[in-house]
C-alpha cells in the first residue's frame, strides 16, 4: 500500500497543486479510516484474554475467599473459554490482517498454545491498551476541539456567571485539533508496529516455515516426477500404436513386393530392397528410442521382466538377479529401468575390456537397490558424460543415492538406492 | 488347403498379414480385430493355423495371449503363432506350458522379413515352434548355476537356434557348418543336459523345455 501511493504521487504530480492536495487529502482520510478501524477491531480482540484473566484472578480470590458457593465452578466455566478463545482469536488477529492490511499471517492451529496464549495475554495487553488510547483519542480530540460550539448549547445564565471559561474554551478547542491531528501520525506508527511484530510473534516460526516448503516442494516434485512418467508413457503409446504399426505395415508391404516382384528390373529392385532394410532399421530405432523412454511391458509386467529384456538385448553377457517378492511404486520401478538402461549402455559404451556385467535388484525394507558391476578397467567418472550424471539426476529426483566405485582397473560397481514406501 | 485366422487391431498390418498368409499357403477364413472376435473365428472356421497380436482392444496388453491359451485348450489342435511388440518369456512360457508344438512367438518387426515369416508360418502349422531369437536370448539372461551352464557358447547357440525350431539343416546354413556337426553339438548338448532317456526327437523336446525353463 506504501509503495502505490508513492508512484500514485509522481503520476498525479503531473496535474495541478489542487488535484496533488485533493489525492492527498483522500488518500490520507482513507490511510487514517483503515488504520482507525483496524485499531478500533483490534483493542477488544487484545484486551479479551486479559479481561477473562482478571475475571479468572477475581473468581480465584472468592473460591480462596470462600466467599461464594457457584465461584469454583463459574471460574471453570471462564478458564474454558479462556482456553478456547486463544486460537479463535488467533484466527482473528490474522483475518484482521489480512483483511486490512493485506498481511498473510499463516495461522498456527492448535500448535504452540502456550505461545499463543503468551502473545494474547502479554502482547495482546500492551497492544489493545496502546490500540484504545489512539482510538480514544479520536472522540476525546473532536469533542474538546468542538468547546467554542458546544458551549453555546449551555444556558446563557450559566455562561454569563463562569464568563472566564468563554476564552478558555477557545485554548481547549486549539488543543483538542492538536489531538487529532496527532491521531494520524500515532495511528499509523502503531499499525506500523504491530504489522513488524505481530505476524513473528502470531505466525509460524522460521522453522516450521522451512518444515512446510519443504513439505510443499517434496509434494510438488513428486507431482512434477509424475507428470514426467505421464508423459513418457503416453509418447510410448502413441509411437507404438501409431508410428511403429505403420512402419511394420510399410515394411510388411515393401517386404511383400521384395518377394513377388521377382521379374523387375534391377535398379528398381535395388530401390525396394533399400526401402525396405531402411523401413526396418527404422522399426529398430524406434523400438529402442521408445525402450529408453518408458516400455509398456514395465507398466503390465513390472521390473523383472522389463530388466530382462534390457538384459537381453545388451551387447555383452549380463547376468540379472531380480528379487522382488513386491512391485514398487511406478515412479521407482522407471527410475530403477532408467539406470540399468542408461548404465548397460555405459558399459557397452565406455567400459574398456569389460566381458560381462551383473545386474541385481533387491529389496531391504523400504528400500530398492539397484546394482550394476562390470568385469572392465574401471575409470569411469561420475563428472563426465552426461549418461552419468543425467542418471544421478533421475536417482536424486525421487530422493534416492546414487554411489559409484571405479578404481583405475576396474572392477566397476554402481549401487543405487531408491525409497519405495508403499 | 490349409486354413488360417488372422487377429490383428491394425487394420492396415492386418492386410499385410492376409497377404503374406496367402503367401505361405493358406487360405484366411476370417480377419478379427480382437480377441473376442477371434475365438469366434475360431470356433466358426476351425482353423489350422491362427496369427494373433499379443496387445489387442479392448485393454491393449495381453488379450492375445489369453485368447492363445483358452483356443490351446478348447482346440489343441489349432496351431497359434503371436505377435508381439516386445518380447516377455513369460507369454512364451506360459504357452509353451500349455503344448509345446504348434507355438511360435515372434516380435511383429519380423513379419517384414516376408521369406523368413512364411518359413515360420509353415513351421508352426506343421507342428514345429517359431521363437523369436530375442526371446531366446532373454532366457539366457535367467539361466544360472543350472546345467546350461556346462554348454559351451557354440552348444548354447545351438540350443538357441533348437528352440527358434529350426532343423538340424536349418542350424547348420545360420551357423556356417556342417550338418554333421550341428549333429555332433546336439549330442553333447543332450548329454550335458542329463535328460532321460528317450527317443532323438523328444529328447530335443525337453531340451528345448529345459532351455526354455519350462516343464521338464
Amino acid at each position: 500500500m506504501r509503495t502505490t501511493g508513492s508512484w500514485q504521487t509522481a503520476e498525479t504530480g503531473a496535474y495541478g497543486e489542487g488535484m496533488k492536495i485533493r489525492t492527498r487529502l483522500r488518500r490520507a482520510l482513507t490511510r487514517l479510516a483503515r488504520d482507525a478501524s483496524f485499531l478500533a477491531l483490534g483493542a477488544p480482540l487484545h484486551l479479551l484474554v486479559v479481561s477473562l484473566l482478571s475475571v479468572v484472578v477475581g473468581l480465584l480470590w472468592g473460591v480462596i475467599g470462600g466467599a461464594d458457593d457457584s465461584a469454583p465452578i463459574v471460574l471453570g466455566i471462564v478458564v474454558v473459554v479462556t482456553v478456547f478463545c486463544v486460537p479463535a482469536l488467533t484466527v482473528a488477529q490474522s483475518w484482521r490482517f489480512r483483511r486490512l492490511l493485506g498481511i498473510d499471517i499463516p495461522r498456527p492451529g492448535w500448535r504452540r498454545p502456550l505461545r499463543q496464549f503468551a502473545y494474547h495475554s502479554l502482547a495482546g495487553t500492551l497492544f489493545g491498551t496502546l490500540e484504545a488510547v489512539v482510538v480514544a483519542l479520536i472522540p476525546v480530540g473532536l469533542a474538546v476541539s468542538l468547546t467554542t460550539v458546544w458551549v453555546y448549547a449551555i444556558p446563557w445564565e450559566w455562561r454569563i456567571k463562569h464568563s472566564g471559561y468563554s476564552t478558555q474554551a477557545a485554548y481547549l478547542s486549539v488543543a483538542g485539533l492538536l489531538v487529532l491531528a496527532a491521531v494520524p501520525p500515532l495511528a499509523a506508527a502503531l499499525v506500523r508496529l504491530e504489522s513488524q511484530v505481530v505476524p513473528t510473534l502470531l505466525g509460524r516460526s522460521r522453522e516450521e516455515d522451512l518444515a512446510r516448503r519443504v513439505e510443499d516442494l517434496t509434494e510438488s516434485r513428486a507431482g512434477a516426477v509424475d507428470a514426467a512418467d505421464a508423459e513418457r508413457r503416453r509418447i510410448e503409446r502413441d509411437l507404438h500404436d501409431g508410428a511403429q504399426q505403420r512402419l511394420v505395415s510399410l515394411a510388411l508391404n515393401l517386404g511383400i513386393a521384395k518377394a513377388t516382384l521377382l521379374d523387375l528390373p534391377p535398379e528398381a529392385r535395388g530401390v525396394i530392397e533399400a526401402a525396405h532394410r531402411e523401413a526396418k532399421e527404422a522399426i529398430e530405432e524406434l523400438s529402442s528410442l521408445v525402450r529408453g523412454l518408458h516400455p509398456a511391458v514395465l507398466d503390465e509386467l513390472g521390473l523383472d521382466a522389463a530388466l530382462s529384456g534390457l538384459a537381453a538385448r545388451a551387447p555383452l553377457p549380463v547376468r540379472l538377479r531380480a528379487d522382488l517378492p513386491r512391485r514398487p511404486p511406478p515412479a521407482i520401478e522407471a527410475v530403477a529401468y532408467f539406470v540399468v538402461s542408461e548404465a548397460l549402455t555405459n558399459v557397452a559404451k565406455h567400459a574398456r575390456e569389460a566381458t560381462r556385467a551383473d545386474v541385481t535388484v533387491t529389496r531391504l525394507g523400504g528400500i530398492l537397490r539397484v546394482v550394476i558391476a562390470d568385469d572392465g578397467l574401471g575409470g569411469a567418472d561420475p563428472g563426465k558424460g552426461s549418461g552419468l550424471t543425467g542418471l544421478a539426476q533421475r536417482v536424486r529426483s525421487v530422493d534416492g543415492t546414487f554411489r559409484m566405485s571405479s578404481p583405475v582397473g576396474g572392477p566397476t560397481m554402481m549401487s543405487v538406492d531408491l525409497p519405495c514406501q508403499n | 488347403m490349409r486354413r488360417a485366422v488372422i487377429a490383428e487391431d491394425s487394420v492396415l498390418l492386418r492386410m499385410g498379414l492376409v497377404k503374406v498368409v496367402e503367401m505361405a499357403g493358406f487360405e484366411v477364413a476370417a480377419e478379427a480385430g480382437d480377441a473376442e472376435g477371434l475365438l469366434a473365428a475360431v470356433e466358426e472356421h476351425r482353423p489350422d493355423l491362427a496369427v494373433i497380436d499379443v496387445r489387442m482392444p479392448p485393454g491393449f496388453t495381453d488379450e492375445g495371449v489369453r485368447a492363445a491359451l483358452s483356443i490351446r485348450r478348447s482346440r489343441p489342435s489349432t496351431a497359434l503363432l503371436l505377435l508381439s511388440q516386445y518380447v516377455e518369456e513369460r507369454y512364451a512360457a506360459d504357452l509353451l506350458a500349455a503344448h509345446t508344438s504348434g507355438v511360435g512367438y515372434l516380435l511383429k518387426q519380423r513379419v517384414a522379413d516376408v521369406e523368413e515369416f512364411i518359413e515360420a508360418l509353415r513351421r508352426v502349422a506343421d507342428g514345429g515352434t517359431a521363437l523369436d531369437p530375442q526371446v531366446v536370448a532373454q532366457l539366457l539372461v535367467r539361466r544360472s548355476n543350472d546345467p546350461l551352464e556346462r554348454l559351451t557358447a557354440r552348444e548354447k547357440e545351438v540350443l538357441s537356434l533348437m528352440a527358434e525350431g529350426r532343423s538340424n539343416a536349418g542350424i547348420a546354413a545360420q551357423l556356417v557348418v556342417s550338418e554333421s556337426a550341428v549333429a555332433k553339438h546336439i549330442n553333447s548338448i543332450l548329454a550335458k543336459l542329463d535328460l532321460p532317456k528317450a527317443d532323438a526327437d523328444h529328447r530335443r523336446v525337453l531340451a528345448v523345455l529345459r532351455f526354455l525353463g519350462v516343464g521338464a
